[in-house]
């Protein structure tokens, strides 16, 4: 399979959204925000997350979410995910309304527009590397040869050559978290969703897997979204905001 | 650090002796290394001849000069735009990261804000140093990660004192 290269402006991919968002969708290529989170609220529990949190990402961007440890970055990447539904707000995705769309629909989004790279790769230990990193494309309904093939094409992307054959075990932690990039990038994913994608790693594996995300990011246009608590990796972003108390902060630095 | 800000920032409190002025300096920002009287009163001459701050007459009594010192609104505004502005976020200004924080919470501004400004001009210049290591040679990527760490202490300090502004605070206002 061909991966097809995505410019920042470039056409909406095949399959995109429904007819019903025309209209909204209109308005998202005029503003050039892929992805809203407007006046979210969750709690669990008792315990509120996300007290009226609001972000917007334009197409093609690197934006960090920082704060500190039960700030709700990770609840607030979840929601604009699909992972989580908020109880009050909206969450919008490519002139979509995301947040009322069912179950189903919102795993269907997941699977084939998002990608996802976690802290500890969460790589399948029964399945070999190059599986691992077609296992989206599996899941999407592309057959074994071709899916397989395409796995492979990222192997030497990330410097990972001749490891395509190993199981999780005998992978190092850094080279884990590159499959788990691959992985997250293999099904050309209009959205990337990271969360402390390098919290596991020393700073050499960390530096290097920061390295890859975002070269890979930028050439095929992948608007990614970085949950860190680590300001040297918010720095590969091209504009960070901090999460403090359940809202994001009004004050964000970006990239001249 | 800038000291006749300092002073000045000290006197936006309420008009002060010298004498207070360098207690308080010592006590809050000196750390060891108190100031000299003498600079003390340089600085304070300094500031009232620039319009920055009024002496009054002197006063009578024994020991040293003494004279009671107003800031004038021209020194307000001078230590707001100063506790307003980032410092250049290079290796090395802990101590006016210091007294920033110390003077806002001091004079009952909000010093979180402050720190969200120097926060993101600290991650603008981390940006700019990530940047020249992606396109730099071995040694400019030696030298900005370098700077990368030492600016990425100053934000660990930053966050761990934004997360702490009301207990600091409680320690220092009178």
């Amino acid at each position: 399979m061909d991966r097809p290269h995505r410019g920042t402006a470039g056409p909406a991919r095949a399959g995109g959204a429904p007819v019903t968002a025309n209209l909204a969708a209109t308005a998202e290529s005029q503003t050039g925000t892929i992805v809203e989170a407007r006046d979210l609220v969750k709690s669990f529990g008792e315990t509120p997350a996300l007290r009226g949190a609001s972000l917007a990402v334009r197409r093609g961007e690197i934006v960090a979410v920082m704060g500190p440890s039960g700030s709700g970055k990770s609840t607030l990447l979840h929601c604009l995910a699909g992972i989580l539904v908020p109880q009050e707000g909206q969450v919008w995705f490519g002139g979509q309304r995301l947040d009322t769309l069912s179950d189903d629909r919102r795993s269907a989004l997941r699977r084939d527009r998002f990608g996802f790279v976690f802290q500890s790769g969460q790589l399948v230990p029964e399945l070999t590397a190059e599986e691992n990193v077609a296992l989206p494309l599996l899941l999407s309904g592309t057959r074994r040869g071709p899916a397989i093939a395409a796995a492979r094409k990222w192997f030497g992307t990330l410097g990972l050559d001749g490891l395509e054959r190993r199981r999780s075990g005998e992978l190092s932690g850094g080279q884990s978290q590159r499959v788990s990039l691959a992985r997250g990038l293999v099904a050309d994913p209009e959205l990337l969703f990271a969360d402390e994608p390098t919290g596991s790693l020393d700073s050499v594996s960390g530096e290097l897997v920061m390295d890859l995300l975002t070269a890979a990011a930028r050439e095929h246009g992948t608007t990614v979204v970085l949950v860190t608590h680590d300001a040297r990796v918010a720095a590969y972003a091209d504009r960070e905001v901090v999460v403090r108390d359940g809202k994001v902060g009004t004050l964000t630095g970006a990239r001249p | 650090m800038s000291v006749p800000l300092t002073l000045l920032g000290l006197l936006e409190r309420g008009p002060s002796h010298g004498y207070d002025l360098k207690r308080d300096y010592d006590a809050y920002f000196g750390r060891g290394r108190p100031l000299r009287y003498s600079q003390v009163y340089a600085t304070l001459s300094r500031l009232a001849r620039d319009g920055k701050a009024v002496a009054g007459p002197v006063e009578q009594g024994s020991g040293p000069e003494r004279r009671r010192y107003v800031i004038t609104e021209a020194g307000v505004a001078d230590v707001e735009r100063w506790l307003a502005e980032p410092a250049p976020p290079e290796p090395d200004l802990q101590s006016e990261l210091f007294a920033k924080v110390v003077l806002a919470m001091m004079l009952g501004h909000p010093a979180s804000g402050y720190l969200d400004i120097q926060r993101a001009a600290h991650l603008q210049r981390m940006r700019e140093l990530t940047d020249l290591k992606q396109r730099g040679d071995p040694l400019d990527v030696l030298l900005a990660d370098h700077m990368l760490y030492r600016l990425e202490a100053d934000l660990r300090w930053i966050d761990h004192t934004a997360a702490r502004l009301d207990l600091l605070a409680r320690a220092v206002r009178p």
